[in-house]
């Protein structure tokens, strides 16, 4: 187990001020704030992916970086087949070669990609392109998922497809941590809200009191601003 | 005017007659330009790219000096293998002077710079979009680039078909080491400039027709290739 993990008084330049916090498993954490709030940089700080500038990330176990994936909001996919983009995944994992077929194809079944893995990855819709980045990331049975904005670029059948399989994720036990800007998809997904404004850590709450009983004035705003489009 | 229109017909008579002589020598410029373009390619790429996501001390300056070799004058890369390769050269009892081999290595020298440039750029560009999602999934630095040369590798024709370009219609690099011996070591380019001097127009003319059918074939095989590999990898 890598969690709890904590950060401790982590900044990054002046996006992020120095915050300390505790994720612990289990309740899925949401992400809110407005457009460079520092949204993204705090999940590429716990992923790894930006170093704070300073403060510390403490993971509870080992090998922590290999035991949580991310899901972008753009998916990167190579130019190879669908399946083939899992097993790249799985190669860099460590898993057996006469293993990453098998396991591959079980996580394309798993978002429901399976009758597609032998297609170009880059020819998908935008949809299954991101369907098949939380197969890769599926494949690689993570402990802790970050996603950021998965569902942002993408029409409402296609979200709801993404939103099953990361609740998916739920359901097996994965720790999900994602920002979003879809209010409504943060109480669909979400346990508790970290709600960030200007590189602060202003609220973390219980979804339903968050958004029921905002504790301060900003987050009350960003409620009554964004939700006409959730 | 005349004279233009003598040559053309004469020209054509040889393309069509299949001159034996001629065959020998377009095949002969296919072989080095060719063999300098698969060389400058195996050690361009991999070149180009490790400058892309490498960090080290002097890469910025690396890089700005690749990029001004992309215009090394083939002149100077043939008298730099020519020092080399001489009798009295570090490299001259490879007794490679005046012979194919040297001008593989001229046009190899010249046109290098030219595929790692190309590859380099590309590779940078590529390495913005990429780079996260591949450290995300644990991948070292030369994984991920030669990750990102394979994936971009439709776009790295254009880099290898200018080196191509390069090789095929460059005559100065291979006149130095080469010499345009008869039989030997006369391409293409070394006989148009030497048929024309000696006034023979028609021969002359007949090799620039060759060289730019077999130039726009090449490409045109190359673009079709690629195109049809995008079309179906996306």
């Amino acid at each position: 187990m890598i969690l709890p993990f904590a950060l401790r008084d982590v900044s990054y330049l002046h996006i992020i001020k120095p915050l300390s916090l505790e994720i612990i498993p289990g309740p899925s954490t949401i992400v809110l704030g407005a457009n460079g709030a520092g949204k993204s940089v705090l999940l590429r700080l716990m992923h790894g992916l930006l170093a704070p500038s300073s403060g510390t990330i403490r993971w509870s176990g080992a090998d922590a970086a290999r035991r949580q994936a991310m899901v972008f909001q753009r998916p990167v996919l190579l130019r190879r087949s669908a399946v083939d983009n899992v097993v790249y995944a799985l190669k860099l994992a460590g898993v057996p070669r006469a293993q990453r077929m098998r396991q591959a194809l079980e996580a394309l079944e798993s978002v429901g990609l399976a009758s597609l893995a032998p297609r170009p990855a880059r020819v998908l819709s935008g949809g299954e392109q991101q369907r098949l980045a939380l197969a890769r990331a599926w494949a690689l049975h993570p402990e802790v998922l970050f996603l950021d904005e998965p569902t942002a670029s993408l029409d409402p059948t296609a979200t709801r497809e993404v939103e099953r399989v990361i609740q998916a994720f739920d359901a097996a036990g994965t720790k999900i941590i994602m920002a979003t800007h879809n209010l409504g998809q943060a109480r669909r997904l979400g346990d508790e809200v970290l709600y960030l404004h200007q590189g602060r850590v202003l609220e973390r709450a219980p979804v339903d009191r968050f958004f029921s009983k905002p504790a301060t004035p900003e987050a009350a705003a960003f409620i009554k601003g964004e939700l006409p489009w959730a | 005017m005349e004279s233009m229109t003598e040559a053309l017909r004469g020209a054509l008579r040889l393309v069509a007659g299949a001159d034996p002589g001629l065959g020998a020598i377009v095949l002969l410029s296919l072989q080095v330009s060719l063999s300098a373009v698969l060389l400058a390619t195996l050690l361009g790429l991999p070149a180009g790219a490790a400058l892309a996501v490498g960090r080290f001390p002097g890469r910025r300056a690396l890089v700005v000096l690749l990029n001004a070799l992309m215009g090394l004058p083939p002149v100077v890369a043939g008298l730099f293998v020519y020092l080399m390769l001489s009798r009295a050269g570090p490299l001259g009892e490879l007794g490679l002077l005046f012979t194919p081999g040297a001008m593989v290595i001229a046009q190899t020298l010249l046109i290098f710079p030219i595929i790692a440039a190309l590859c380099r750029q590309a590779v940078e560009d590529a390495w913005r979009e990429y780079e996260e999602q591949l450290r995300s999934l644990g991948a070292s630095r030369v994984g991920a680039a030669s990750t990102i040369v394979w994936d971009i590798r439709f776009s790295l024709v254009t880099a290898v078909l200018a080196g191509l370009g390069r090789a095929s219609a460059e005559v100065g690099a291979v006149i130095i080491v080469g010499g345009n011996i008869d039989g030997v070591t006369r391409v293409m380019t070394t006989a148009i400039a030497l048929e024309t001097s000696k006034g023979d127009l028609p021969l002359a003319l007949a090799l620039g027709m060759v060289l730019i059918a077999l130039v726009i074939a090449l490409n045109a095989a190359a673009w079709y290739v690629k195109d049809a590999a995008q079309r179906r990898f996306g």
